[in-house]
């Protein structure tokens, strides 16, 4: 084990648990501002929920003894215990075991964070934390070991995915587009205004996952090592393409750069570059940051056409992100990146990386949208998962959490 | 008395006081308000959705005044509050039954 490696993983780790802050930021100033402490708070309870039970039993089902066929982990790790011999499938990385399975749980609370960004301004709050709790069981941890544990039947296929492209961006994703289906659209959208109320804040959120996503890519090295190096330039040059192209949609097709379309075109840089980080060349990179931000520019408008409200764009930036990194990642692979990866169509590899990516592709959205819905329905025919007309009228911070965030009425005086 | 309502344009707001400063108005209610009549509103674009924004931000200033200080008054907040384009303002005279100093209770031309 090697100070260094862990030091990176940990600091890394650090990074990746800001980014969810940043994005309750991000989030926050887009929706309006009776609803903005709402989501904030759906992320700052993913910290919460998330964390505990990744260290009671999801790290173990994530990365223990696999029980068969590559489907789910055992509970040799459960309460964060069971590692004094290494961790399985990672004995090769410097960074101690403890640091990585610590690493691995903000990537759990993020994933389930970004899936907030569907459901503002109408979902009820214990419905949302009961959601996660049965998401993170049933949908993130079966991916999650899929893909990033080495006994995972994803992984013994030669699926290639550097930091998530599968288990954080397609899955949150089109988990949220079948949550957001279950949950149906706000009263009075598209046809009432319901424009962000502070673009400020959402900038700075970004700024911040931006600065944290570093962590997250270059991180999944687990070591310092020149694949960390590789992933953290290829994450900046990815974010600043996409910014570009995200604005050069905007300037020739509407008229107006926008600062929003801006900060959305990095975000959607850095969900594509998320698989291929370790694997890619920079000048891939740039390329990939570039389709990004387009393509994802053009599928956020697709909301509007096809009637489903997926209020902050989860699935158009993540899902379709997620989708185009793990497409070019079967195209831009190389090994003289990155000497465990592999060759993708463009660098001398053949067809084979980029049809393993693609099922993995297939499976992650089929997975998490399918057994999402499920969960969606299960808990919207039990608990409910819509506040009523009159509370979604007045706004969740008020109704849900009985606080306002600037207090617009006055302040009120204390006691009854 | 009068209660004069003078909707102008913010940025005119700073030379209508002054102007009436230098007529002898001592004092004024202002507030931020929003309004159209025939000036259009402006459209704002977020990840592709238009919203089409109707009203425009105006200051709505509020006067009691003496019957005979009307015509002065409005020919000087006229005078400041105009850009000659469409948006100008407007201004309206109500009649002001009474008028009354919280401090010390002065009532009519008095609480001026």
């Amino acid at each position: 084990m090697q100070a260094i490696d862990t030091t990176w993983v940990l600091v890394s780790a650090a990074l990746v648990l800001f980014m969810t802050p940043g994005l309750a930021l991000f989030y926050g100033g887009m929706v309006r501002s009776k609803n903005v402490l709402a989501v904030m708070m759906n992320n700052f309870i993913a910290m919460g929920v998330v964390s505990v039970l990744w260290a009671l039993v999801g790290c173990s089902l994530v990365f223990g003894h696999d029980v068969g066929h590559g489907l789910i982990g055992n509970f040799s790790l459960a309460g964060l215990g069971g590692m004094a011999h290494g961790l399985a499938g990672f004995n090769h990385s410097g960074a101690s075991p403890m640091a990585i399975v610590t690493f691995q749980m903000m990537f759990a609370v993020v994933t389930a964070a970004l899936i907030s960004g569907g459901t503002t301004d109408r979902i009820k709050f214990p419905a949302f934390v009961l959601f996660i709790a049965l998401w993170l069981f049933l949908v993130y941890i079966p991916l999650a070991h899929w893909v990033f544990s080495p006994d995972g039947w994803l992984a013994h296929r030669g699926v290639l995915d550097f930091a998530g492209g599968t288990v954080v961006e397609i899955n949150s994703g089109f988990s949220t587009l079948a949550i957001v289906l279950v949950l149906g659209r706000r009263r009075g959208w598209p046809s009432e205004g319901m424009a962000p109320h502070s673009v400020p804040l959402s900038l700075l959120g970004v700024g911040i996952l931006w600065f944290g996503w570093f962590g997250f890519n270059a991180g999944s090295a687990l070591g310092m090592n020149s694949v960390a190096v590789y992933a953290f330039i290829n994450t900046a040059l990815a974010a600043a393409a996409g910014l570009l192209g995200w604005l050069c949609f905007e300037r020739f097709r509407e008229n107006f750069p926008t600062s929003l379309g801006a900060a959305s075109g990095a975000v959607a840089g850095l969900v594509a570059i998320t698989p291929c980080a370790g694997f890619v060349t920079p000048m891939a990179s740039l390329a990939i940051g570039v389709l990004a931000g387009v393509i994802c520019a053009m599928a956020v408008r697709l909301k509007f056409r096809l009637r489903y409200d997926d209020s902050l764009d989860v699935l158009g930036v993540h899902g379709v992100g997620g989708l185009i990194g793990m497409v070019l990642l079967g195209l831009f692979a190389t090994r003289s990146v990155n000497r465990a990866g592999a060759n993708g169509l463009f660098t001398g590899g053949g067809i084979h990386l980029l049809s393993v990516e693609v099922l993995a592709a297939v499976v992650t959205m089929g997975f998490s949208f399918t057994v999402t819905w499920l969960i969606a329905k299960a808990i919207d025919r039990t608990v409910g998962l819509r506040v009523s007309p009159e509370d979604e009228f007045r706004g969740l911070d008020l109704t849900q959490h009985a606080e306002s965030a600037y207090s617009i009425g006055g302040m009120g005086r204390i006691g009854s | 008395m009068k209660l004069i309502v003078a909707i102008v344009k913010p940025f005119r707001l700073d030379d209508v006081k002054e102007r009436l400063k230098g007529l002898g108005v001592h004092g004024m209610t202002v507030a931020e308000a929003q309004g159209f009549g025939r000036q259009r509103g402006h459209t704002e674009v977020y990840r592709g959705a238009e919203y089409q924004v109707d009203f425009i931000p105006k200051m709505r200033i509020e006067l009691a005044v003496l019957d005979d200080q009307v015509a002065d008054v409005v020919e000087a907040i006229i005078d400041a509050a105009r850009t000659s384009s469409i948006g100008d303002g407007k201004i309206w005279i109500q009649p002001l039954e009474e008028l009354i100093r919280i401090r010390t209770g002065e009532r009519g031309p008095d609480a001026l």
